[in-house]
């Protein structure tokens, strides 16, 4: 088990059995009510931004993605940064899973795309898996260049379209 | 538009059929374009009027759009076509300098349809080859007339044709961010062109079957790229058995279309894989920690051109058809992708990408005499005619407003075309010569 800073421990589980419309496990929630421990930081869990065991927060607050060279898989030092704050929620809020996006910027054919998404996919999966998160509760998937975020034909469009992004989900992943 | 196409020979009129000096070989390039003339064919009854006319411009684009011939326009002409039995006035042909000449006729009887046609060396004053005719029925129009041009092109050329063929795509709209893809079929000239799935979900890559009947694509419907099999007339599909777990991509039929050939991957690693369609019996052809992927059968069979960055780039290499060593062909600057062996057999299609810019080129099996046929910002995708003179690929513009379209360009690279679609589009796959 890994270390949690206190504060974030503390607000998630106070938060836990609030109501997410993205939260998956619902029923499994209701089954097993988290104690109630601490208070929120905010007053009422609303799942919004402000709510850590949001969707938002870990999209916004946590970071959802992580960043690559050109034609590279291998994790930069920001990208790990990112990745141990998301292995932290994920550990702490342990009723999400995730499925981990790769893509590709449209430098290259869509192949080749699909097949670098996926490796960047794993090795964002891999590192999570690393730092305890189990692995049966990710699962990665490759979009190639099939789906940029930024879509002008720079490098500084590019620079955003290469990653990996944590899409926490509700579905099962066996 | 169910075709049945009988052929029978017409009586040819004066000269026997003979190869007559009119013969251009695209080998060498066509620097010239031999000069041609198609006058409206004779409509031998009052319903065929339209549809002489219409065979006779499709005829004529087929031909034109070669880049082997050039059209004579009909305002030139000074001999009053309009009987297809009466001799022909090869001095008023000559006038207009038309060095090959196409007449025909045409009748309509309920739906059935009836085309006769001659192909003339006006030089010599000879036939080139006999007169032939096709029986269809209205609706399969367009069929007829790119046998007709099917039947000139390789009378004149000594190349099979390619005019009566489809083209599977991804039709494309939206901007690059939100783009909806959904796969559609078309005549290779863009007409006829029919939707085969919705845009729900991403498509990519459809490729076809050996004989046109099926379809392999791959779609994002499950949340994952699976490959599907989709047959054309009915339209059904099928999900290939894959993995959970495993992403799975990149599919051609075998020769036999017995046999897939495809991309799947598990662990980041992507390697090739074939599966026996029947029983969906996988076996693994490459075991490595590199990409390998776009793979393709050789016409025989019995070997498989594929992309893999083992060698620290992504670069062509070869092997059995059971896997095994490869070896590499490609060893110019810059990366490689895409490879497509050609139906006859001799070349090697490919995507490459150097200095920024990306292009379609040819090689030899062996790797030698790469040339470079296209060159934008982004090129990719190439597929074959069914006669091997023309390739057809994808280009994507530039920017925010890039967008794909089909292009088309023959093998020597001086040819080179935006095929019309209604919409977007990518990943063409050319289809036989239809049956």
């Amino acid at each position: 088990m890994k270390f949690l800073p206190i504060s974030l421990l503390v607000a998630a589980v106070a938060l836990s059995a609030c109501t997410n419309p993205n939260r998956f496990g619902a029923d499994d929630a209701l089954a097993n009510p988290a104690p109630t421990v601490g208070t929120p930081l905010n007053g009422v869990g609303t799942g919004g931004a402000n709510d850590p065991t949001s969707t938002a927060y870990f999209n916004q607050t946590v970071g959802d993605r992580v960043l690559f060279e050109v034609d590279q898989s291998t994790l930069t030092a920001a990208g790990r940064a990112t990745l141990d704050g998301q292995a932290t929620w994920l550990l702490t809020n342990s009723d999400y899973q995730a499925v981990i996006e790769g893509h590709a910027d449209e430098q290259g054919t869509r192949q080749y795309n699909l097949a670098l998404g996926a490796r960047r996919a794993n090795a964002a999966q891999e590192y999570l898996v690393s730092k305890g998160v189990p692995a049966n509760r990710l699962r990665v998937v490759s979009y190639g260049k099939e789906r940029p975020i930024e879509i002008c034909s720079s490098e500084a469009c590019y620079a955003k379209n290469r990653r990996a992004v944590t899409v926490l989900a509700g579905g099962q992943t066996s | 538009m169910c075709l049945a196409l009988v052929c029978a020979f017409v009586a040819a009129s004066g000269a026997q059929a003979q190869q007559g000096p009119l013969q251009i070989t695209i080998e060498e390039g066509i620097i010239k374009p031999l000069p041609f003339a198609v006058p409206d064919f004779q409509a031998e009854t009052g319903e065929a009027g339209q549809l002489a006319g219409d065979l006779s411009r499709v005829i004529a684009a087929d031909l034109q759009g070669t880049g082997v011939f050039r059209e004579i326009p009909s305002s030139a002409f000074i001999a009053n076509y309009s009987d297809f039995n009466a001799p022909v006035s090869f001095p008023d042909w000559k006038a207009v300098n038309a060095q090959a000449l196409v007449t025909g006729a045409v009748s309509v009887n309920g739906t059935s349809v009836n085309v006769k046609f001659r192909v003339y060396d006006v030089v010599s004053g000879t036939n080139i080859g006999e007169g032939l005719q096709f029986s269809g029925t209205t609706d399969g129009w367009r069929r007829m007339a790119h046998k007709v041009a099917d039947e000139v092109y390789s009378r004149i050329t000594g190349e099979g044709g390619y005019f009566d063929s489809r083209v599977v795509y991804v039709s494309e709209t939206g901007p690059k961010d939100k783009r909806q893809k959904r796969l559609a079929i078309m005549d290779y000239d863009g007409a006829n062109v029919r939707f085969l799935t919705d845009s729900s979900a991403i498509v990519l890559a459809p490729r076809f079957s050996p004989n046109g009947d099926r379809v392999l694509y791959t779609s994002y419907e499950s949340g994952f790229p699976r490959i599907y099999v989709l047959d054309v007339g009915s339209v059904q599909r099928r999900v290939l058995e894959s993995a959970e777990g495993t992403m799975s991509f990149a599919p051609r039929f075998s020769p036999s279309g017995n046999t897939v050939v495809y991309s799947l991957s598990q662990g980041g690693n992507t390697d090739i894989y074939t599966m026996d369609i029947g029983s969906g019996q996988s076996v693994r052809l490459t075991n490595t920690p590199a990409i390998e992927t776009a793979p393709s059968y050789s016409p025989d069979g019995t070997q498989i051109v594929f992309e893999s960055d083992r060698s620290g780039s992504p670069q062509l290499y070869i092997m059995s058809a059971g896997g095994g060593e490869a070896r590499r062909i490609s060893f110019g600057d810059g990366r490689y992708g895409t490879p497509v062996w050609s139906p006859r057999g001799d070349l090697i299609a490919f995507t490459k990408q150097t200095s920024g810019r990306f292009h379609i080129g040819v090689m030899r099996t062996d790797g030698s005499e790469e040339r470079l046929l296209t060159a934008s910002f982004l090129d990719e995708g190439p597929t074959w005619s069914p006669n091997g003179r023309v390739i057809m690929f994808t280009r994507e513009t530039q920017g925010e407003g890039g967008a794909s379209s089909l292009y088309s360009v023959d093998i020597t690279g001086r040819v080179l075309r935006q095929v019309d679609t209604p919409e977007g589009g990518s990943d063409p796959s050319w289809s036989p010569l239809q049956q």
